[in-house]
């Protein structure tokens, strides 16, 4: 190896560690971590909203052909939502791009991530995996409103 | 590029074949690629156009210019550098079933997508069903490519018989690297297809597990990147420096590269699933940082391939920063080939960093499955791929029919029109996802229609861009195909025999064991495959609950008589609901 050569070596190794501690970082914040792993269960196939407190939820997706239960939910300005999502039928996509909340909805599978919602809106959430010829149109949202 | 190794007939027609059948169908592939770019913006708000379906072409798409096109376009080259580098070629019946296997693959798969029988785009996730012919097809196409593999693993056992202590040329290294990968990976996509989805959808089999075929297809849908990307990288290393009258910078630089590729190309296939339910986070993370050593041996390419540019661009007493670039053989018809691997290269500076962005962890969760995403891999297979099979495909087809390479001019621009139409498309499509576009979708028909309550205006000019772009690239294949099959009609004129730019080293280096044999690179690849693969492979089982039966793209169920229990099927046709409008 000549010089240049482990010079470049050298920075990119560099480069990718600093990557690495780039996502080290992002990881460790908890609005940007990646869906969590949890084991299915029936009671997951059953779509509902619960709410635990005044800004504390639970939502429980069904994405099917071509529509989300529960379609549209209201929640007051600084509620978390905890989302669990599954599928009943093909694979869905649940993608939510002011909050970044990517996930996708699988039969037999739950995904499972929490965001917290700060400003008011009405933020859609579309489908974008590809779930036969009504795909375009699967879309749902969620209200956040001021509490009244 | 003196040098001429006569080849067989019967290799002149097998590649011949394996050349231009698929560029016959990649007018197909092409053409709904433009129309893509029209409906997306809007310009059709229709399900279909002449007859032919959005989603239907996109498969067609996929699979023609994703699959088919590089599976041939690498089974040639590696052909094209056995013939001419170790002057060997496969026994020609194994060489003839190859071929066959593989032609009647593609269309079987053809005959099932021009139907409309599986319109399930090419990753062709369950439960959504296509005809079983499609998934028949696509394994044709796979174990068609095998046998040109196995072949080459004796040929390159008999050249290092004959020519004892030799190193093997590096473009051989590149192929038996890039078909070891290959083999591998496509172990799990074959069990996907043949154990999982063709019993199910022929109905022998009333349900399968979704999450583990999703873990297994990517488990050969990562490494199937890297399988079409290394011919290019072997065009790279052992044609691109010898094109601008350079010498390749560092052999050992072209073996360790491919060896990293060997090692890091499928344990990192989990990065595609990080919105995904049923593997755990620390397993995606360590799949992660695993992508990031796939980056390596492109980072090192980068540098190696750009000081060998610099060699032979740089006159003696050039002494400035960047003024050797000059001098490289841009738009020079006698060597339109540079301009096909150097135009591929510099979109892949885009396509890598993009797919760097893509892999990392959480970073995902802002543009996976957005449009951002073919914004990114239009810049690798549709960059250095694309065009890597494009120009040394003709370069094949003139050398294998003797016959000269005709409107060289033209030939000669495409890959400049080339990159232009795909920087202006992928920078539309990777601006459209960053506000929320979604990939994959029929846009026109909803939120690109401004009578529909979905309409977003914000993404009118990301399409628009992306359309405009669109129609370039279609220009440029136009220019291509027209010197192609000029080529192919004209008279055979050219002296008989193969040629390629053969590149010597710059200096000759100290010949280190560890790079001239496969064994322990292989034993690595598989150490790691394992350590990746056991605990996602083994999650996607265990936390997975319920089976899935097949669906069909517009929603129905078919049933096979008493197969499916009754009450799965009617417990699915209660939770298909009607599209809210």
């Amino acid at each position: 190896m000549d010089k240049h050569e482990k010079r470049v070596t050298a920075f990119t190794g560099l480069v990718l560690g600093l990557f690495v501690i780039a996502v080290l970082f992002a990881a460790s914040q908890s609005e940007a971590d990646i869906p969590e792993c949890i084991p299915y269960d029936e009671a997951y196939a059953t779509p509902q909203v619960k709410k635990l407190d005044d800004y504390n939820y639970q939502a429980f997706y069904v994405a099917k052909m071509w529509t989300y239960d529960p379609f549209e939910i209201e929640v007051p300005v600084g509620s978390e939502i905890e989302f669990f999502l599954t599928s009943s039928d093909v694979v869905h996509g649940f993608w939510i791009p002011r909050k970044n909340l990517n996930l996708m909805a699988v039969q037999g599978a739950v995904t499972k991530a929490t965001i917290t919602f700060d400003k008011p809106g009405i933020y859609p959430i579309y489908c974008h995996e590809y779930c036969g010829t009504g795909h375009q149109q699967m879309a749902a949202s969620i209200k956040v409103n001021y509490p009244q | 590029m003196d040098k001429r190794v006569q080849i067989s007939k019967s290799m002149k027609w097998n590649l011949g074949l394996q050349i231009a059948v698929p560029v016959v169908l990649l007018i197909l592939g092409i053409y709904h690629g433009l129309m893509q770019t029209i409906y997306r913006s809007g310009l059709i708000s229709d399900t279909s156009f002449l007859g032919l379906e959005y989603y239907q072409g996109l498969t067609l798409h996929g699979v023609i210019n994703a699959l088919v096109l590089t599976t041939f376009g690498g089974v040639a080259i590696g052909h094209y550098v056995n013939a001419y580098f170790l002057k060997k070629e496969i026994h020609p019946l194994l060489n003839t079933v190859s071929t066959a296997l593989m032609l009647i693959g593609s269309l079987m798969a053809a005959w099932a997508m021009l139907m409309g029988k599986a319109s399930v785009l090419y990753t062709f996730y369950p439960p959504l069903k296509a005809h079983p012919l499609f998934y028949l097809g696509a394994a044709l196409l796979i174990v068609g490519s095998w046998l040109a593999y196995f072949g080459w693993i004796f040929l390159y056992m008999e050249w290092k018989k004959e020519n004892p202590g030799e190193k093997v040329p590096l473009a051989i290294v590149g192929n038996q690297a890039n078909f070891t990968i290959w083999f591998f990976c496509t172990l799990a996509v074959a069990y996907e297809v043949l154990a999982m989805l063709i019993p199910w959808s022929l109905g022998w089999k009333e349900a399968i597990n979704i999450p583990l075929s999703r873990t297994l297809f990517w488990f050969f849908g990562h490494a199937l990147v890297y399988f079409w990307l290394l011919p290019s990288y072997i065009l790279f290393y052992t044609a691109l420096p010898r094109l601008v009258g350079g010498k390749l910078y560092s052999d050992t630089a072209g073996r360790v590269v491919f060896f990293l590729f060997l090692i890091f190309s499928i344990p990192v296939g989990v990065h595609h699933q990080f919105s995904e339910p049923t593997i755990q986070q620390n397993v995606k993370f360590f799949q992660s940082i695993l992508t990031y050593g796939v980056a390596i041996p492109s980072l090192l390419t980068a540098f190696t391939i750009a000081a060998s540019l610099e060699f032979g661009g740089r006159r003696p007493g050039d002494k400035s920063l960047f003024g050797w670039m000059t001098k490289l053989p841009w738009f020079q018809s006698d060597k339109y080939l540079f301009g096909y691997l150097i135009c591929g290269l510099i979109l892949f500076i885009f396509g890598g960093t993009t797919g760097l962005v893509l892999a990392s962890y959480s970073l995902n969760s802002v543009m996976h499955n957005t449009a951002f995403l073919p914004g990114h891999f239009h810049m690798t297979v549709g960059g250095p791929v694309f065009l890597a099979l494009l120009g040394f495909g003709i370069y094949m087809i003139s050398n294998i029919t003797n016959k000269p390479v005709r409107f060289k001019r033209m030939l000669t621009i495409v890959p400049y029109l080339w990159v232009i139409g795909i920087s202006i498309f992928s920078s539309g499509l990777m601006w459209g996802g960053l506000i929320g576009e979604p990939r994959r979708t029929n846009l026109g028909l909803s939120y690109l229609n401004p009578d529909n309550p979905l309409f977003r205006a914000d993404w009118v000019p990301t399409t628009m861009m992306a359309l405009f772009g669109g129609i370039i690239m279609t220009l440029a294949f136009v220019f291509y195909i027209i010197p192609f099959f000029a080529t192919l009609l004209a008279p055979a004129t050219e002296p008989d025999g193969i040629t390629y730019p053969e590149t010597d080293v710059i200096h000759e280096e100290r010949k280190i064991a560890i790079f001239h044999t496969f064994k322990p690179w292989v034993a690595l690849m598989i150490v790691l495959i394992f350590l990746a693969y056991i605990p996602a492979l083994y999650q996607s089982m265990k936390n997975t609950g319920k089976k899935a039966v097949p669906v069909n793209p517009d929603g129905t169920i078919e049933t096979f008589d008493g197969d499916i229990p009754k009450d799965l099927v009617d417990q699915h046709i209660k939770d298909i609901q009607p599209v809210e409008e």
